[in-house]
């Protein structure tokens, strides 16, 4: 009975292993280290909200020092630090701070202290669709929206109708729980309260934003250097009847936008040799004109290294 | 074999006797042969023991309720002021996506291996067979990135749906990706049932499709159930396709445009980021159990309809 069992299967088989096969040589060959055994590589991982920045920051820096290599990946804060607590990488990029919890667990398993480097600021964007006619919101609607309990389910609830949709509810998208933007919301948005469940939860800063920009019912939050022109940034009230303000480079820096944050690095021990020269350079004002270009706020004048 | 000459084959003697470094190769081969047939065994037994051994911590404290974690729809695994681990919502995505996924799969995948097996002539049976089996080997992100660009917009397009990324999406593509799988073995399981029969049904005077209705299904009904229930496997532990197609949401479905999140998913989504021996860590292993035992299930249903075949 089995006369073409012997035949088929292994040929499914034979052809799937062949891609995979093809698939990891193709990458390979991409990724592929280049033969002169002096170059020193750099692992950096975490932030996700970071990762536009960090990998223009790689590739100009191969312009300034040939020898060293800037390996880049994202997969969120918490990514990162975790994977710094186990020594695998040089520099974690975070959009929060370490946790009192995991600097301890990073002492533990290292036996060095994580040291922290602010390089940039950030406004956490509340983005909503083009022909949303919302303009502004306040932090409590958010917190209805957005947390667990929460009333607030339809734009009607926020005084806006959207032109051209028969289902009003609120579309949230959210971000994995391993972002750092999702830890950062929590607190400063929910007060700590757990967000509703069914929100869509994306693994990029910059899929929030495309999702967003594709559904007109959505609401969403992501690095304000994610903006589209599918998409609008609101301006957010620390409270009702308060003033709102826009994601700009000056309301973050006076603090006066809500949802500003601080971008930093961690390192494991106080960075030595080409990893102290990276990070110095990227606090320049060489690396902080990138993090410009890259929609993010530079660090001050007077505390960037020369 | 250099002294073998000619004389010394008629002569009755003492066998001739193998050289040495072909007995003990022959040995060797068979050890090895051996061994690998036994470490399937092995492998399964030892991936199940260290899956269970990273969970089991979890499954023993106080933290754990079996009814909550079977039965509550609230995943809030990293939660600050109250840590709940309910798999229900997950559970209820794998399902659904998957049956979904059968329901468009099953029709055209034993179609198609109707069709191939009974109907096309031999130079199209070729030509589909190898489109077919092409189909397996696209690898699953490049299905999900499918999903997510363009299978979203054709869905938004035609439903008026709100969001893209839902069961819907995740449907279609798992549906696409078990296909050539129902169709291999759905074809095998047709072609294994003798030409004796059809040529009977032949002379009873029935058509081709009364014989595709009345003889060869019920004949290959065991093959066909096999052929399904491995593509119920395929669907169940797919993770990357659903994972970028499903939109990812810890959400109880109420029609096919809702977005879910499915056990496989969420356990690459959120592995990564929790600290090895925490609470979280465990939890996910344990929903690894519990894909296990799912996936265990349906592969023992298809081992017993398959030797069920056996037995035709």
């Amino acid at each position: 009975m089995n006369r073409h069992m012997p035949r088929t299967l292994p040929t499914v088989l034979l052809a799937g292993l062949t891609a995979g096969l093809g698939t990891s040589l193709l990458l390979s060959a991409c990724g592929g280290k280049g033969p002169e055994p002096a170059k020193t590589t750099i692992q950096v991982k975490g932030s996700d909200t970071m990762v536009n920045v960090a990998q223009a920051w790689a590739e100009e820096y191969k312009k300034v020092e040939p020898t060293v290599d800037v390996e880049v990946s994202g997969g969120g804060s918490g990514v990162g630090i975790a994977a710094l607590e186990r020594g695998t990488i040089d520099i974690a990029d975070a959009s929060r701070n370490m946790k009192p919890e995991e600097i301890e667990q990073a002492r533990r398993n290292t036996g060095k202290e994580p040291m922290e480097f602010i390089v940039g600021f950030d406004a956490l964007a509340v983005y909503v669709n083009k022909d949303n006619p919302l303009n502004e919101i306040t932090l409590d609607q958010l917190a209805q929206v957005f947390a667990e309990g929460g009333t607030i389910t339809k734009w009607a609830q926020l005084g806006t109708q959207i032109p051209g949709v028969s289902d009003d509810t609120i579309v949230r998208v959210s971000r994995q729980s391993s972002s750092g933007t999702y830890e950062f919301f929590r607190e400063h948005v929910l007060a700590k309260k757990d967000f509703k469940l069914g929100s869509r939860d994306m693994n990029g800063s910059k899929e929030v934003v495309e999702l967003v920009g594709t559904t007109k019912t959505a609401i969403g939050y992501s690095g304000m250097g994610y903006a589209t022109p599918a998409v609008k940034m609101l301006r957010v009230a620390r409270m009702a009847g308060g003033p709102a303000v826009a994601p700009t480079v000056e309301n973050t820096l006076s603090k006066s936008y809500p949802l500003a944050r601080s971008l930093q690095v961690y390192t494991l021990g106080e960075p030595q040799g080409a990893v102290k020269k990276y990070i110095d350079w990227t606090m320049s004002d060489a690396g902080q004109n990138i993090l410009q270009d890259n929609g993010y706020v530079p660090i001050p004048i007077s505390s960037r290294s020369r | 074999m250099t002294d073998a000459t000619p004389s010394s084959l008629h002569t009755v003697g003492p066998r001739p006797r193998r050289r040495t470094w072909a007995v003990v190769g022959e040995k060797a081969l068979e050890a090895v042969i051996r061994a690998s047939g036994v470490s399937a065994i092995f492998f399964v037994l030892a991936i199940f023991f260290f899956v269970f051994r990273e969970a089991a911590p979890f499954l023993f404290s106080d933290e754990f309720k079996p009814f909550e974690f079977l039965f509550s729809t609230q995943w809030y695994p990293t939660s600050d002021i109250n840590v709940r681990y309910g798999t229900w919502a997950l559970t209820v995505g794998s399902i659904s996506v998957t049956a979904l996924a059968m329901v468009l799969a099953v029709p055209f995948g034993l179609g198609a291996a109707i069709y191939i097996s009974e109907f096309s002539g031999r130079r199209q049976r070729e030509t589909l067979k190898i489109t077919i089996e092409l189909l397996a080997a696209i690898p699953s992100v490049v299905w999900g990135f499918v999903g997510l660009t363009v299978m979203s917009k054709i869905i938004v397009a035609l439903t008026g749906a709100p969001v893209g990324v839902n069961l819907l999406n995740g449907g279609v593509i798992l549906a696409l990706m078990s296909v050539p799988i129902i169709v291999s073995i759905g074809e095998d399981a047709l072609k294994a049932v003798p030409d004796s029969y059809r040529e009977a049904a032949q002379a009873l005077g029935a058509t081709r499709w009364q014989i595709v209705y009345r003889v060869l299904l019920p004949a290959a009904k065991n093959g066909l159930l096999a052929a399904v229930l491995l593509g119920v496997g395929r669907a169940v532990g797919e993770t990357m396709a659903v994972l970028m197609a499903t939109g990812h949401a810890v959400n109880l479905p109420h029609s096919v445009l809702d977005s879910v999140r499915t056990l496989t998913a969420n356990i690459a989504a959120e592995l990564g980021e929790a600290p090895a021996g925490s609470p979280h860590y465990r939890a996910l292993f344990l929903t690894g159990v519990l894909l296990f035992c799912i996936t265990f299930a349906v592969n023992v249903t298809a081992d017993l309809a398959i030797r069920g075949r056996r037995r035709l």
